[in-house]
């Protein structure tokens, strides 16, 4: 299992744009990949509930990623996050 | 060969497939299921073809608009197959035995619900995307069509009547011409045709029928006639007509750059009614100078729900950008009447010409309008904005309105956000009673703009919806000039503009009487700008002037 945390920079924080890239991106990989939010968590792979988690500019989240690939989904995952988010 | 005779709304010919209009708004029917694998299969085959769609949606908005044009109907998809979404549709339909149709109906509340109630104007407009999408799914799976029109080429539209509501959602690029059932001449398909510049016939009844569906078509607009299968002396004589229309449009692009100004010197401004922001490239294409009657109505009939400050903000502002500094006249939320939107739950009224509408429902439902002088003030730094009231019979009215306007300016102020502190406050004169007392309400406004639409209804007490009272419905009548000549003394002794704004303004046979009795601007279609110049620039004022108003 790996894990980081990024405090979201965005103006506008997870909206539909980068929550749908989120997506697209997730799905390059056989890993499960979650989000975390406090006590709230949810599967990137969704997303509705990724944008109802309704994450803000300067919120900090949790991303874990478990399976196969994650060594490389990890890191893609959060080159994507400083790249868009 | 198959002529049939209407009443030409709008002019022009236009010659092409006839197409059926198909309504979006199928009620959707809640069944019990016995079979739940099969509904299942239903809602699988529809949400298929439903991201199929919108993948044909993304590439159209990439190789128009690029990358994040595109991505907005990706976002569509993703809704669309999105896990949840799908697991409740799935649990509804499997548990609760409910059809398709009604599972993504309640599954589409249920989400909308969820970004409506976040602390996000962003996320609480993202319910409109769900509902989008929803509302994709469910049109395939009653058959309906989005927008109206599932046709490759362009077509003659036939519908029995077009609502507000439908007529924004038309896929305009696929219309040549409209061919309606019923309707009048200020009907909401009369006003479009006319903005758009193509031909409309109205009152055909029930001669033209389903089974002429995709048979080749020409309808004449200035003759109000719709032909069916035409022998070949017809359709050249036709093409030729078509031909002599584009010649005579082209004389008349010569005017683009010429004042609107009479042989001895008089001018006029020329402006434009407009209906959506869309529209703005129609006003500009025909070297109108200003947009003198902006209907805000269309922001309202788009929504399923209150639209937003934002939303609203967003949508005045780019008109006003797009315009460039020339002036825009934004009417005030007119619905009620012949405009009726669900969500406002108006009660349903006897009488609604004369009941609660437009401006009345403004003043006793303040929310509604306070969101929409806010979302104006904010856009008014962007171009040059005037505001302008309708349906106002009333000096009080008026002085409450502007109150508003205040409230508005202080809360802003508060909130740091910037306005235009030149904004011009108008009113429409449509009532008898405003024309009467023109004298009293021109102390409170910075021009009037007369709807002579309404004002012929309420002075000749002649409904303008019903298509049987033809020759009574008469806006030439001496009342309704005499009226406008009122109006405009009282404007000019208070030193004020006067406009017209109504369908009148394009009326060639009276804009001699327009200009000798002193109104200032004529609002009209876009398509209507150059051949009005074209006729200012025949007259010769001071010649008519006397004898037009001893006739009056």
């Amino acid at each position: 299992m790996k894990s980081f945390e990024y405090t979201i920079k965005d103006p506008v924080g997870i909206h539909a744009r980068p929550a749908g890239l989120l997506v697209k991106e997730v799905k390059n990989y056989t890993s499960t990949v979650t989000i975390a939010k406090g006590e709230k968590a949810v599967n990137a792979l969704k997303l509705m509930a990724l944008m109802g988690m309704g994450i803000k500019q300067g919120d900090t989240v949790k991303v874990t990623v478990e399976g196969a690939d994650e060594e490389t989904a990890a890191a893609a995952i959060e080159a994507f996050f400083n790249a868009n988010l | 060969m198959i002529s049939i005779q209407g009443k030409g709304v709008s002019t022009g010919v236009a010659i092409g497939p006839l197409y059926f209009y198909k309504r979006t708004s199928a009620t959707i029917t809640r069944e019990t299921v016995s079979d739940t694998a099969k509904e299942w299969d239903r809602f699988k085959a529809a949400q298929v073809k439903a991201i199929d769609q919108l993948g044909e949606l993304a590439e159209k908005a990439r190789q128009e608009a690029g990358d994040s044009a595109a991505l907005l109907f990706e976002t569509h998809q993703m809704m669309a197959e999105d896990l949840d979404y799908e697991e409740s549709i799935q649990t509804l339909i499997q548990d609760e035995k409910l059809n398709a149709e009604a599972a993504v109906t309640d599954t589409a509340s249920q989400f909308a619900a969820m970004f409506a109630a976040m602390d996000d104007p962003y996320m609480q407009a993202r319910a409109a995307d769900v509902k989008d999408v929803s509302s994709r799914i469910i049109g395939i799976l009653t058959g309906a069509v989005q927008g109206g029109i599932d046709s490759k080429v362009p077509v003659i539209l036939a519908a029995d009547d077009l609502a507000p509501s439908e007529t924004v959602q038309l896929d305009k690029s696929k219309i040549l011409g409209f061919v309606t059932e019923g309707g009048s001449g200020s009907s909401h398909t009369a006003i479009l045709a006319r903005t758009m510049g193509i031909p409309a016939i109205i009152g055909v009844g029930d001669q033209v029928k389903k089974e002429f569906e995709g048979r080749e078509v020409i309808i004449d607009g200035s003759l109000g006639v719709v032909i069916i299968d035409s022998d070949a002396t017809t359709k050249s004589q036709m093409v030729a007509k078509k031909e002599e229309q584009r010649k005579n449009r082209e004389m008349l692009e010569l005017l683009k750059g010429r004042a609107n100004e009479t042989k001895d010197g008089h001018s006029i401004r020329i402006y434009c009614n407009i209906g959506s922001p869309d529209d703005v490239s129609a006003v500009l294409g025909n070297d109108a100078g200003g947009i003198g009657l902006f209907r805000s109505e269309f922001l309202y009939l788009n929504c399923d729900d209150y639209p937003t400050e934002d939303y609203q903000f967003e949508a005045y502002k780019k008109v006003l950008s797009d315009m460039e500094g020339r002036e825009v006249i934004i009417r005030t939320l007119d619905i009620g009447a012949d405009k009726q939107i669900d969500y406002f739950d108006l009660p349903k009224e006897e009488n609604p010409a004369m009941g609660n509408r437009a401006l009345r429902i403004c003043l006793s439902r303040p929310e509604i309008f306070l969101t929409q002088l806010r979302a104006l003030y904010r856009a008014s730094v962007f171009g040059k904005l005037s505001i302008m009231f309708p349906m106002v019979a009333s000096v009080w009215e008026v002085k409450e309105a502007k109150k508003m306007c205040e409230r508005v300016k202080k809360e802003l102020t508060e909130e740091g956000k910037a306005f235009s502190d030149d904004v011009h406050i108008g009113i429409m004169i449509e009532t008898p009673a405003a024309a009467m007392i023109s004298d009293r309400l021109a102390k409170e406004v910075d021009f009037f703009s007369c709807g002579t639409n309404d004002l012929t209804q309420y002075t000749l007490a002649c409904d303008r919806q019903n298509a049987d009272l033809g020759r009574f419905f008469d806006p030439h009548h001496p009342a309704v000039l005499r009226l406008l000549k009122l109006v405009a003394d009282n404007a000019h002794k208070n030193n004020i503009w006067v406009g017209i704004c109504g369908e009148l303004g394009a009326d060639l046979s009276l804009t001699e009487t327009f200009l000798s009795i002193g109104i200032d601007e004529l609002s009209v279609s876009p398509r209507s700008v150059l051949p009005l110049r074209q006729k200012v620039r025949e007259i010769n004022v001071a010649s008519v002037k006397d004898k037009i108003l001893e006739n009056l």
